[in-house]
């Protein structure tokens, strides 16, 4: 049947729920190129040859351009798609892409995500006075200035803005400025404690 | 979070993953004229060219490409699932029927079956208007009343634009809960982060067994 690879590459995008990327299937995206090439030289060399009162000629040219039409499709719904899943990604995991993320996406697409990450700093950097203002923090209104942590993990030294460096153990409680914090309890490292 | 209203999450967009894999769905169609040199559709015969009366199910995609124009090539007609037999199941009870089963993406499909204009195009419409005014009170029921009961029964029964209003409103219940338990605000761990390391702890721990 007809554009049914462009098809697969559709389902394993669905299937696949936020938080990871599915390798970027170039096998599958030169198959489908291919079946696009060999329908549309059908076409072009039916076209030739086909007189004015040919309804099957016609008919078949009308289906087979359908095919390449839907193949278009699929491709690029695949390839915009995982697009915004990088881009969301960005907002959640940080300037810093976990290394099996990075892994699984091709040349192209870490391309795109350094612009996207230059853009958005340069942006970030031209709001807000004196020197722009972070929009990936405080993703709920804060509460409070200063935050209890715990640790999950060990992450190594952490210096804060006024220069103390406090060792982050596991299981250690820290008291830190909510700001400087925030992406790393994003991230899963600390744990923000709530009396 | 930016930018939630993108391309691709609204059903009718070029990209959306939902619209290509709801047109998907087959039509029963009757070719009208000879095709030549696309015999290898019909898996039935080994003829090179489709001949004309051929009976074939179509992704609905290339039927309604190939309805277009002045040149008839094709007729379609109403798929099984929605015949009057099966419109008289709806109307009957719409709560008992497994609308995943009859094509997950039942309410979407049937939207575009109506831009084919065939004969009983109000009738399906009404059908699938009464349809889901029939359920939707159970679906609101169930996201919104029952937290610690598992309703993978029920869910597996909604089709997919159901479980998505499912799904909002057992979100909303949730959020609910947490802002008056106060934990909304605690700043905690983004899903996706939780999401992957739930998976690639998984990945290592499966790999080491």
């Amino acid at each position: 049947m007809l554009a049914e690879k462009a098809l697969d590459l559709i389902r394993e995008l669905k299937r696949t729920s936020g938080g990871t990327l599915p390798p970027f299937n170039e096998d599958k995206i030169r198959q489908v190129l291919e079946e696009v090439q060999t329908l549309f030289e059908q076409n072009r060399d039916t076209a030739k040859y086909a007189a004015e009162g040919q309804h099957d000629v016609l008919a078949a040219i009308q289906l087979r351009h359908a095919g390449i039409q839907r193949n278009k499709r699929c491709l690029l719904a695949y390839l915009y798609n995982r697009l915004e899943n990088i881009r969301r990604m960005r907002w959640e995991f940080g300037s810093v892409l976990p290394a099996d993320v990075k892994y699984n996406m091709c040349e192209h697409e870490a391309q795109w995500f350094n612009q996207y990450n230059r853009l958005l700093a340069n942006y970030m950097r031209s709001i807000g006075e004196s020197g722009g203002l972070d929009l990936t923090q405080d993703m709920k209104p804060p509460k409070s200035l200063y935050v209890l942590v715990r640790c999950l993990m060990d992450h190594g030294e952490f210096e804060t803005q006024d220069g103390t460096v406090i060792l982050l153990k596991k299981n250690s409680q820290h008291y830190l400025m909510r700001s400087e914090c925030e992406h790393l309890i994003r991230q899963g490292v600390l744990e923000h404690i709530v009396q | 979070m930016a930018a939630n209203f993108t391309l691709d999450s609204n059903p009718d967009s070029y990209f959306s993953l939902d619209d290509i894999l709801a047109s998907q769905e087959k039509v029963p169609c009757t070719f009208n004229t000879q095709v030549s040199n696309m015999g290898y559709m019909d898996q039935s015969t080994t003829d090179t060219n489709i001949v004309s009366g051929t009976k074939l199910e179509l992704p609905f995609w290339l039927a309604k490409s190939l309805d277009r124009g002045s040149r008839s090539i094709i007729n379609i007609d109403t798929p099984k699932n929605y015949k009057e037999v099966y419109r008289q199941i709806f109307t009957a009870d719409p709560n008992v029927v497994d609308l995943h089963k009859l094509g997950p993406y039942f309410y979407l499909f049937g939207g575009k079956l109506i831009s084919l204009h065939l004969p009983d195009n109000d009738d399906i419409a009404s059908v699938l208007l009464k349809t889901f005014q029939g359920r939707f009170r159970r679906i609101m029921d169930g996201s919104q009343n029952t937290l610690n009961v598992d309703l993978t029964s029920q869910v597996s029964l909604l089709d997919e634009q159901e479980r998505l209003l499912f799904s909002a409103g057992q979100q909303g219940l949730h959020d609910f809960q947490k802002w008056e338990t106060r934990e909304s605000e605690k700043l905690s761990t983004s899903t996706m982060v939780a999401n992957h390391r739930k998976r690639k702890r998984f990945v290592l721990s499966s790999k080491s067994s």
